[in-house]
């Protein structure tokens, strides 16, 4: 079987529409994470594809992904220890409960 | 002595003042008053020195070729603007300068010791503020020879503030009273309302000419006054005109509004009865002596510009003429002695201003050239005598007020039982403004009805009919006071001669005004610094003695002894009577015209537009951004989700935006 572009983006948005769906519906804050790193992947596969497709020679598309992926881990670094002091006070990991920070 | 003590004789009053504000709440009032005085004291003896030294010694030169120079002891620049318009600080002497020394040092002195009983209790308490006061005198005291040792209009204007601003601070000395507080702001506003045209007069003066310095504006190579100089510095204007009249006699003539101003000519005479709520000391020495002639002085000062520019010398005859009648006829109504007496300054001011403007009759430089600076001499005489006897006078009316606790003449009557010497200081007075021989009033009133005789018969009969008008209100003042009826006690003890530091000011003044007369001023104080040839005119003389006669003799029936003349005589022209009293409804007047025309029509409309346009232009831009913080705040709602759904909408429609542009 020969694999097209298409095969690769078509779940590759689906990805990136499960996680902007997760991102604006859950209220757990971990959950609103995890859809956050769905959505970092999806763009992370598709700089792969079209790097593999469209410029087979060249490797700034991986590199460009691997960025991402250290980005992204500091980023669950910061947003868990956000996270965890929230817990800390409200005792609930509920996004509602940080809307405080507003006039 | 050297003529350069004249710094003394400014420094010293300077270092009382800034001594007895800063030091004086330390120490006890009758110390900082004995202080200020023994300042004085040392003040006035080197003011003689340097005085003496200028008219009579002629070691430093200052007699060259009969002419008596003006001698510039000290000139540093003060501010140059350019580098010709240089505004100097200095200290200049000449004949009417070291003369004004004289009379400020003397008036000034005798305040300040008869202050020392005068700002008392009848327990002998020094007052609250006493030392307070006497820093006031003395800053008073340094403005004002300030003023008359200047060397250019700048510093004039800036010491004519000063002594503005000293008049104000001793007029409001008793600043809980309300009549005080109101008297002193109608002072200081009218006369800064004049010192304004002062200031434009100057700039205008200065534009043309350049300079602000009186040798370059008056004086001649050989150091007097001269024709050709203040001729040449109006011809720098280039004969440019302003409605009609050349820029230079709108210059004088605004200079003149200034010092109309602070000498109280009519129409802004209306401060100086009112300036009578201050301590009468203060009243004797600002009010009738020295500050109020500052006006007189600066029109000698600047008197060769006067002569040329005839148009702004009329204006000043005039005014003087007109304001010496009306004033006198105030003075024959008014029942508060000082008041009274204010009205008399005013009216004897107008006369030295008169014969200024008399002096230069017909403007023609060879007639002046040929004797006829009389009337110069002669206003500066009336000024040097005036002030001596004006002084007395109001000092006199002091220590009676200090004894009735009354301004009111129905209060008095009959005192001369009670106060002998006060009565024969007042009457020495009386008769020295009433110009009776030998007298000091005499000598000098004498010499400007001659100059207003030689202006034309007009101007002599009208002034001479003034000076019979003088004779008569003074001598009524002198009868209700010290007789018409028995004085009757209203007060827990009967009046009597105060102590001495306030009895022996009136009999220095007194002795003062009964020789003050002898001084020959036409050697000492001429235009033009030459000695100026006079005699006693005869035919002048008889009339004015014949008409002070009448007047006293009128003053006599009337007021000596109780009758009902002077009722019937207001009785029978009541109308006039009133609106005598009530000063011609002059403050009226300018009651009206200030609230009615000034603040109603014209300040109401600006304010009511700058509440209603200006202010409500920016309450609505206030308004307007804070409705619209109230409509866009919900958007903060905090919930990052609805944030994050707004993200993404706008990013959609971002992209949908952009391949719709790339597709087309």
């Amino acid at each position: 079987m020969n694999l097209t572009l298409l095969m690769y983006l078509v779940p590759s948005l689906i990805m990136f529409g499960c996680g902007v769906y997760g991102f604006l519906t859950r209220k757990n804050m971990i959950a609103i994470m995890i859809s956050l790193e769905l959505m970092l992947n999806a763009v992370d596969i598709n700089f792969v594809v079209f790097n593999r497709f469209l410029f087979p020679g060249q490797l700034e598309g991986m590199f460009f992904t691997l960025f991402a992926i250290a980005l992204a881990a500091a980023e669950t670094a910061l947003a868990l220890a956000i996270i965890i002091n929230v817990f800390r006070i409200a005792k609930k990991v509920d996004i509602n409960e940080i809307n405080k920070l507003k006039f | 002595m050297p003529l350069n003590f004249t710094i003394a004789v400014i420094a010293l009053p300077l270092l009382m003042f800034l001594f007895l504000g800063l030091a004086g709440p330390k120490m006890s009032r009758k110390i900082a008053g004995v202080i200020g005085t023994l300042g004085m004291l040392v003040t006035t003896i080197i003011a003689y020195g340097v005085s003496l030294t200028y008219f009579f010694g002629d070691a430093e030169g200052q007699i060259a070729d009969g002419v008596r120079q003006a001698v510039v002891v000290f000139n540093p620049d003060w501010l140059s603007f350019t580098k010709t318009l240089v505004v100097r600080m200095g200290i200049m002497l000449d004949p009417i300068a070291a003369m004004m020394l004289v009379v400020i040092c003397t008036v000034s002195l005798m305040v300040h010791l008869y202050s020392l009983g005068y700002m008392c209790d009848h327990h002998g308490h020094a007052e609250k503020g006493f030392q307070r006061y006497y820093a006031f005198l003395a800053l008073f005291t340094f403005s004002m020879l300030g003023l008359v040792v200047a060397t250019n209009l700048f510093q004039i204007f800036i010491f004519f503030e000063m002594v503005g601003v000293s008049s104000y601070l001793l007029i409001g000395f008793y600043y809980s009273s309300p009549a005080a507080k109101h008297a002193n702001k109608k002072a200081f506003i009218v006369t800064r309302l004049a010192d304004l045209f002062f200031l434009v007069g100057i700039m205008i003066l200065s534009y043309y000419t350049g300079t602000f310095d009186f040798d370059k504006l008056v004086f001649g190579p050989n150091g007097a006054n001269s024709l050709e100089t203040a001729g040449s510095a109006i011809a720098s204007a280039g004969g440019q005109t302003f409605l009609g009249c050349s820029v230079m006699a709108w210059a004088l003539t605004f200079i003149f509004i200034g010092g109309a101003g602070k000498s109280a000519m009519y129409p802004l005479h209306i401060w100086l009865p009112d300036a009578m709520e201050g301590p009468t000391p203060v009243s004797a020495l600002i009010h009738a002596a020295t500050m109020v002639v500052a006006g007189v002085f600066l029109v000698a000062r600047l008197f060769p510009m006067y002569v040329i520019e005839q148009g702004a010398m009329d204006i000043i005859c005039v005014t003087g003429a007109f304001t010496a009648f009306y004033a006198a006829a105030i003075a024959c109504v008014q029942s508060d002695i000082k008041r009274a007496l204010a009205f008399s300054t005013i009216s004897q001011i107008a006369f030295m201003m008169t014969s200024l403007a008399v002096s230069s009759a017909g403007g023609n430089l060879i007639e002046i050239h040929g004797g006829t600076g009389l009337g110069y001499m002669a206003s500066m005489f009336h000024l040097f005598t005036h002030a001596m006897f004006k002084a007395l006078l109001f000092l006199c009316a002091g220590a009676i007020i200090h004894a009735v606790h009354s301004n009111e003449n129905s209060d008095m009557h009959g005192l001369h039982k009670y106060m002998p010497i006060t009565s024969f200081a007042f009457l020495i007075g009386c008769l020295a403004i009433a110009g009776i021989p030998p007298f000091a009033g005499f000598w000098s009133k004498d010499e400007i009805l001659v100059a207003c005789y030689e202006k034309g018969l007009g101007w002599g009969l009208w002034m001479s009919a003034v000076a019979g008008m003088t004779a008569f209100y003074m001598f009524r003042i002198y009868f209700l006071i010290f007789h018409w009826k028995e004085h009757k006690i209203h007060t827990e003890h009967a009046p009597a001669d105060q102590p001495w530091t306030m009895t022996l000011p009136l009999i220095i003044l007194g002795v003062i005004s009964i020789v003050a007369g002898f001084v020959p001023a036409h050697s000492l104080v001429t235009w033009d610094g030459a000695h100026l040839h006079t005699q006693l005119n005869w035919t002048v003389a008889g009339t004015s003695v014949a008409i002070a006669c009448v007047g006293i003799g009128l003053a006599y029936r009337m007021y000596f002894r109780e009758n009902n003349l002077p009722q019937r005589m207001a009785d029978s022209c009541r109308g006039l009577w009133t609106a005598a009293y009530r000063r011609f409804y002059m403050d009226e007047l300018y009651q009206f015209i200030t609230h009615k025309v000034i603040f109603q029509s014209i300040c109401k409309p600006i304010a009511r537009f700058d509440r209603a346009v200006i202010d409500g232009f920016f309450n609505l831009l206030a308004r307007a951004s804070r409705s619209a913080a109230y409509g866009i705040r919900g958007f903060q709602s905090g919930d990052t989700q609805s944030y994050v759904f707004v993200y993404y909408i706008g990013a959609i429609a971002l992209a949908l935006a952009t391949i719709i542009c790339v597709a087309l």
